[in-house]
């Protein structure tokens, strides 16, 4: 290995040369991974403990160190609230030499993290967070964002409905900033398609109960209920639409579905359902073969969040392969020249706004009788491409890509 | 017709959910009341007990093929059981210090069994369908009610006024509050305190099972279905009156109505309504609407 022989090359020449470039720089002489996310509420189940679990796969694949510096991941539940969120990576970054930081799910602790990051100058890979402010009006030169966000997903099934017929909508958004997020990306992609939004009304996060909010948006008449929330809520909010005959008079468009999602509630109350993906484990060989891998361990499918938790923390590594060194800005300089091509990502690229490019799946969900085994619950309907699924340039608010 | 710019049919029917919520709140705010009342023990484990009736529910159906009325009377039986042999090896040496020891004991054992149950069930849940019987809904003209959510508040209005009965007006409810006003007294007249204390804290628990089974079709069944709902329980039961029966009753149907009425009004405030509430009940009214004033 080059890096190898030049030290070796170093240490032959004179042992008081530590320093030195050519060396492998990495900051604490082990490379520290954090990861937080909600390890413990409704999104445990998308990303949680199994996501973490995904991590420590690609750790493992590397063989447990890169540039010959141990790898060590650090987890901690962040209870859905952004301050507990920030106040664990302030402290990771100050006290335990945390080199890069990995996102989890929900948006406010997203964006909690990302601003510590940023003051702190390190990388903070956003994945099982939905909102684009991350990319966009709130963008930062140390946050990329992997997985998916709120604009793709809009583009996505908003996009698909609205060119099926399903011109007026009405809104059950959760009341924080990825449902906000969701609910105004959507509306946009409504209304651009000749659609009308005929109103939306707020929900509480993990609130108990749905029935009060199905009986408005059935008052509303219109034809399209967009469910701008996710896990738990969205289980709860199908089911008290299937209770209250909802799905008799409205489609539902659930905009952020995760397979765990639909595993709880089964095919039967959620076949014909169409939904936006950045992964799907029965894609092809190579998704099953993985998704095989962590089935083993899990007892469960990845999700597209655990999926991409592993290709990220795989690019990371690499990059820190290639760039000798843990150091941030080197690292994601690297990570934005080379191209993404795992199990999660197929010539994927990092965008200047952070964003990481990636084909995006509108599915839909299968009956029940043409689903051949456990897990295997979607048709690809529509591979949407990379360039399109997300933020265009002259969508852009964030000044780094203008 | 309108009522502040609703359509009076939208309304009644907001009404009408809100009294299918409120009926839950009332029976597992009446468990708490109870053993309050009869305990003094502020038994946060209540929210678990709940959570595990749904279980029982789930797991007699999908693994031993039981239907919804067994588990009806099953969950109850079971977590009432679970109750009486906690309050026999934990509880009782609580009886005689702070309540707050009896708080942090059933707040720390709810917190375990939670984990246990995420552990096992994870926290995307499990689906139980409706029973057959009560599949279907009635068009009451301003909206369609599903069978099964007027099933549900038949059955909890009249298990919350059966109990009441129970307590305030026969035999048994008088030895039961007797014994909690002066246990030594009623003793030298030859019952066995300790034995209808135990029984109290099995049909508090298996009050709340029995609300968790009949919760189990209308949502998700989840783990993190009692410490959702919990808190807001507590504090009906803080607005009725610590130990009020009728008070623990009818503020739950009362908070049940006004909740559903802010999800039609103003939504975003509909999670925190009940504790505004509360906060201004206990400015005026330190006990409770219902409480007797110490």
């Amino acid at each position: 290995m080059k890096l190898k022989q030049r030290i070796a090359a170093l240490s032959f020449a004179g042992l008081g040369m530590v320093g030195v470039s050519a060396q492998a720089q990495v900051s604490g002489d082990v490379i520290r991974i954090g990861f937080i996310t909600d390890l413990s509420g409704l999104y445990a189940d998308i990303d949680g403990p199994a996501g973490a679990d995904a991590i420590r796969m690609a750790i493992a694949d590397l063989g447990g160190a890169v540039a010959g510096k141990k790898i060590e991941l650090l987890v901690a539940d962040h209870q859905n609230k952004p301050d507990v969120a920030a106040a664990k990576a302030r402290e990771w970054f100050d006290t335990q030499g945390v080199d890069m930081l990995v996102g989890g799910t929900n948006s406010g602790t997203g964006l909690a993290m990302a601003k510590v990051a940023l003051e702190k100058k390190k990388l903070f890979i956003a994945i099982g967070a939905g909102t684009s402010a991350l990319t966009n009006e709130q963008c930062s030169p140390y946050t990329v964002h992997y997985a998916y966000d709120t604009v793709a997903l809009a583009k996505g099934t908003g996009g698909a409905v609205v060119k099926t017929g399903g011109k007026s909508w009405y809104f059950l958004t959760a009341d924080y900033a990825f449902g906000a997020s969701l609910q105004n990306d959507t509306a946009n992609v409504v209304k651009a398609g000749g659609g009308t939004v005929l109103g939306a009304v707020k929900h509480p996060l993990s609130a108990s109960d749905f029935s009060s909010f199905m009986l408005q948006a059935q008052g509303s008449k219109a034809q399209i209920l967009g469910l701008a929330n996710a896990g738990g809520d969205t289980i709860n909010a199908i089911k008290a639409a299937n209770e209250f005959g909802v799905t008799k008079t409205m489609k539902l468009a659930g905009l952020l579905v995760f397979i765990n999602d639909i595993h709880a509630l089964g095919l039967k109350s959620t076949q014909g359902m169409y939904l936006t993906d950045s992964w799907y484990w029965n894609k092809d060989a190579e998704t099953r073969a993985w998704s095989r891998k962590f089935f083993e361990k899990i007892k469960r499918m990845p999700s597209s969040i655990q999926a991409a938790n592993y290709s990220a923390t795989l690019q990371y590594l690499q990059a820190i392969k290639a760039s000798g060194t843990d150091d941030s800005d080197k690292v994601l300089a690297q990570m934005k020249k080379t191209k993404i091509n795992d199990v999660f990502a197929k010539g994927g690229y990092i965008r200047d706004d952070g964003r990481m490019i990636h084909d995006m799946y509108l599915m839909q969900v299968k009956t029940p009788d043409k689903s051949i085994e456990p897990w295997d619950y979607y048709n690809v309907v529509e591979t949407i491409k990379g360039d399109v699924a997300f933020t265009t340039k002259a969508e852009t608010k964030c000044a780094a890509w203008k | 017709m309108d009522i502040f710019g609703i359509p009076i049919q939208a309304f009644l029917g907001q009404l009408l959910l809100g009294l299918v919520n409120g009926s839950f709140y009332a029976m597992l705010s009446l468990g708490l009341a109870v053993i309050f009342g009869l305990l003094g023990i502020v038994n946060f484990a209540h929210g678990v007990f709940y959570m595990m009736g749904a279980y029982v529910a789930f797991v007699s159906l999908d693994v031993f093929g039981l239907n919804y009325w067994l588990a009806l009377l099953l969950g109850p039986l079971l977590v009432g059981a679970l109750g009486v042999l906690l309050e026999r090896t934990l509880l009782k040496h609580l009886y005689k210090i702070d309540p707050i020891y009896g708080l942090l004991l059933t707040f720390g054992l709810a917190l375990i069994c939670e984990g246990v149950f995420r552990e096992f069930f994870g926290v995307s849940g499990q689906s139980y369908a409706v029973p057959e019987m009560l599949q279907g809904a009635t068009n009451l003209g301003f909206m369609v009610l599903p069978n099964y959510r007027a099933w549900v508040v038949l059955a909890s209005l009249s298990v919350c006024f059966g109990t009441w009965f129970v307590i305030e007006r026969t035999h048994l409810g008088s030895y039961l509050r007797a014994g909690t006003e002066n246990p030594k007294l009623v003793q030298a007249f030859g019952i066995n305190v300790p034995l209808m204390v135990m029984l109290t804290y099995g049909a508090g628990c298996g009050l709340a099972a029995l609300a968790g089974v009949l919760a189990a079709p209308v949502i998700q069944i989840n783990p993190l279905m009692g410490s959702n709902l919990i808190i807001v329980v507590f504090a009906v039961v803080v607005i009725g009156g610590m130990g009020s029966i009728m008070g623990a009753i009818i503020t739950g149907v009362v908070l049940g109505l006004i909740e559903g009425l802010t999800k039609v009004f103003y939504p975003e405030a509909s999670n925190i309504v009940v504790f505004v509430i509360m906060a201004i009940v206990l400015m005026i009214r330190p006990a409770g609407l219902f409480g007797k004033e110490a």
